[in-house]
């Protein structure tokens, strides 16, 4: 098993290098389970992890889900509206009474930016942050980078594009951070009311303009826009948004010969990105929902010290 | 019983005095203020090598009480008061209920008759219920005692509301004091907009948010000739627009926090709870901009903004958490410590700041100063000793404090309330 020293896996941010690709790297040796007749291996047998979701997901959480199935590990699923937080329950009181429970690992998705950072000061369990607020998602930035380094083989020089709400986007904020950790060019493209300047302090090059921008790109990465963001007058109308920032066939072939097109998800189709690129050759974006599964085997695999199963077997 | 204060460093700063001279305290008023005064039948005091100063005034505590005695009470927040080196609170309008009549007043001073161990000078609000609608009863507030009126924590949103209380407490001699933040801007920001907000990905209040309320109350002060005291500046262009002001004579004052003079948005990095004030940490930039107003006089006082807030209530998320720092207890240190220890002002300009501009603005005219006649309200420093901030000592009900564990030189080690001295521990 390589070396990984981080407790928590809070946000890319804290991560070094060496980190990120020792996730990578084990992500890619785990991929193969999710291929066989039996899609289970004993590894972490015996542990448990929460799932503890106070936001809507499926994508996050049954990835989450999967991963620790995979790897023989007992997991269970916590929402909001099931829980007593609907009964007036704070944070940290729902989290000391799973923690009272013995688990050994807490995946935390919440509104707030800081929930689990806020939880890990007060908790003996490893937190893992499946998105918190606006701030990180790091399993996602590492599904990602780990679908890109499958495609491009490597991360030097190569030019990323990430096109849409950057003001609101934890996916954003991580992929940002990650990517220029590892070398890449990242371009952040948007209307100027979800791009503020400041963005350009965190190392990326920021443009309203995106058939500029996709100009020698290699990776173009699509965000979801919700909305609300149109009601709260972030831009004018969806339509003048899709004239504007939408992926287009047109407008992905002022890209790089072979550029991959990315989406978090859920997809708007039509808005930020049209159904010919959603679903068009250079389109990654259900390779990167199957990536995810073998990134949160690796992150829990690592957090959990599979070391001490392998030595007990 | 008569007090007598020996071989202090005497800094009135209202009298230019700065120098070792006794002091004879009677009745609660000071008698007399030489060189070397002796008196057979008083209480000596020995402060050699202190500073002693005219008794230091808040004019922004939140005291809670009534309605909120979770968080502090009157006899509490006068006991934080004392032990950091105050006086004199002026209590912000915001308990429940609002104090925006007669009645709250009046509770507030009986109660303090009773359990207060400092003066408690109570701030009333301009709008019934800090609702910016309609405007209190202003002159019969200010005959109830009511020294200015504030719906702070909320600014008036409508300016003609605004204009008209500009225009109608004129004639009363309270002050205006705003807290200037356009709510359509601040929205429900939680931190400073700028790179750290990004960053964290904290809502953003933007600096416009305070800086276009402060303009809006300039130019609606200088319209009406009437007085406005700018509440808790915190951002380079208020600065600026304060600065402007001034050159043109509008009858403008501004205080500052300490917390906004030591702290920047930065430090919002470990998603601590008690760093989340509003108005908000701001940049580097924008602190050195008040630094230099201090420095060269603009700004013209000194304010906590005493924010009590029990442990429940921070030990959350921190869009949950409300607003607010406990600030009485660690104000003085902090300045003496950052600002005079630093040689950013002057400890006669510190003590003006604190105690003397104070009492001008309010029209505390026996206060903030140390004269023969003058209210014996005194503040003895230290500037030598050392404190180790620790929140579990506070006397405050609340602990939600952003110094906890910090080393600070200099601390007030007496206060003195009508001539008798309060010993807040006992």
């Amino acid at each position: 098993m390589l070396e990984f020293k981080q407790r928590h896996l809070l946000g890319i941010q804290n991560l070094d290098v060496s980190d990120i690709m020792t996730i990578m790297d084990t992500a890619e040796s785990l991929a193969e389970i999710s291929t066989r007749e039996v899609k289970k291996v004993p590894t972490l047998r015996g542990k448990t992890v929460v799932n503890l979701f106070f936001e809507p997901s499926t994508r996050t959480r049954s990835s989450f889900e999967l991963a620790a199935k995979r790897l023989s590990a007992d997991i269970i699923n916590f929402s909001q509206q099931t829980s007593s937080v609907v009964k007036g329950e704070t944070l940290k009181d729902t989290v000391l009474n799973l923690e009272a429970m013995n688990p050994d690992a807490i995946i935390i998705r919440h509104s707030c930016s800081g929930a689990p950072y806020f939880v890990s000061t007060f908790c003996r369990s490893h937190i893992i942050n499946a998105g918190d607020g606006s701030h990180e998602h790091p399993t996602q930035a590492l599904l990602d980078a780990f679908t890109i380094r499958q495609q491009k083989k490597s991360f030097k020089n190569l030019r990323v594009v990430i096109v849409g709400d950057i003001l609101h986007s934890r996916v954003a904020r991580s992929n940002v951070f990650l990517l220029q950790k590892v070398g890449a060019q990242v371009t952040l493209v948007g209307p100027p009311p979800l791009l503020p300047a400041e963005f350009e302090n965190f190392g990326a090059q920021i443009s309203y303009d995106l058939d500029r921008a996709l100009e020698g790109a290699d990776v173009i990465m699509m965000l979801r826009i919700q909305k609300e963001r149109q009601e709260a007058n972030f831009f004018p109308s969806i339509r003048e948004y899709r004239n504007l920032y939408c992926l287009t066939e047109k407008r992905y072939s002022l890209a790089n010969k072979d550029a991959i097109i990315m989406h978090p998800g859920p997809i708007n189709r039509g808005v930020e990105i049209s159904s010919e690129m959603a679903d068009s050759m250079k389109s990654v974006i259900l390779k990167q929902v199957e990536n995810g599964i073998s990134i949160r085997m690796a992150v829990l695999y690592l957090l959990l010290g599979g070391k001490e199963r392998e030595t007990a077997d | 019983m008569r007090l007598l204060i020996k071989n202090g460093r005497v800094v009135d700063p209202s009298s230019r005095i700065d120098e070792t001279l006794d002091i004879l305290v009677d009745k609660g008023k000071i008698v007399d203020l030489r060189a070397k005064i002796d008196s057979d039948n008083a209480q000596v005091i020995d402060a050699s090598r202190l500073v002693v100063a005219p008794g230091f005034i808040d004019m922004h505590t939140h005291l809670r009480e009534p309605g909120q005695e979770d968080k502090e009470d009157i006899r509490t927040a006068s006991l934080a008061a004392a032990s950091g080196g105050f006086t004199s609170l002026c209590a912000m309008p915001n308990t429940q209920p609002v104090n925006d009549n007669r009645g709250v007043t009046e509770y507030i001073f009986s109660e303090a008759n009773k359990r207060s161990r400092v003066n408690i000078f109570p701030i009333a609000a301009i709008t019934k219920n800090l609702k910016g609608e309609e405007l209190t009863d202003m002159a019969d507030l200010v005959s109830a005692g009511t020294v200015a009126f504030s719906d702070d924590g909320k600014c008036v949103q409508n300016s003609l509301v605004m204009r008209r209380a500009l225009e109608y407490s004129n004639f009363l001699q309270a002050p205006i004091i705003d807290h200037c933040e356009d709510s359509t801007l601040s929205q429900d920001g939680l931190m400073h907009e700028g790179f750290s907000s990004h960053l964290f990905g904290l809502k953003g209040i933007p600096a416009s948010a305070e800086d276009i309320m402060v303009a809006r109350d300039i130019i609606l002060a200088e319209a009406a000739n009437a007085r406005i005291h700018i509440a808790h500046l915190s951002t380079r262009g208020a600065v600026y627009l304060v600065r402007e002001a001034k050159k043109r004579k509008v009858k403008v004052t501004a205080e500052v926090t300490p917390h906004h003079l030591v702290l920047t948005d930065s430090a919002l990095e470990s998603y601590n709870t008690n760093l989340k004030v509003n108005p908000p940490l701001r940049g580097k930039d924008d602190v050195q901009a008040l630094l230099d107003a201090v420095k060269d006089g603009l700004i013209d006082v000194f304010a906590t903004d005493h924010a009590p807030h029990t442990p429940e209530e921070k030990d959350v998320e921190f869009d949950r958490a409300p607003f607010g720092i406990n600030g009485l207890e660690t104000a003085v240190s902090l300045l003496l410590d950052k600002l005079v220890g630093k040689n950013i002002i002057s400890l006669p300009r510190f003590i003006e700041m604190i105690s003397t501009r104070p009492a001008q603005i309010l029209g505390l005219k026996d206060k903030g100063r140390i004269a023969p006649g003058a209210d014996a309200d005194l503040t003895i420093l230290n500037l030598h000793k050392e404190v180790v901030v620790d929140v579990h000592q506070f006397l405050s009900k609340s602990r939600n404090n952003p110094f906890h564990g910090w080393k600070l030189k200099g601390a007030p080690t007496m206060t003195i309330v009508a001539g008798k001295i309060v010993d807040p521990w006992s």
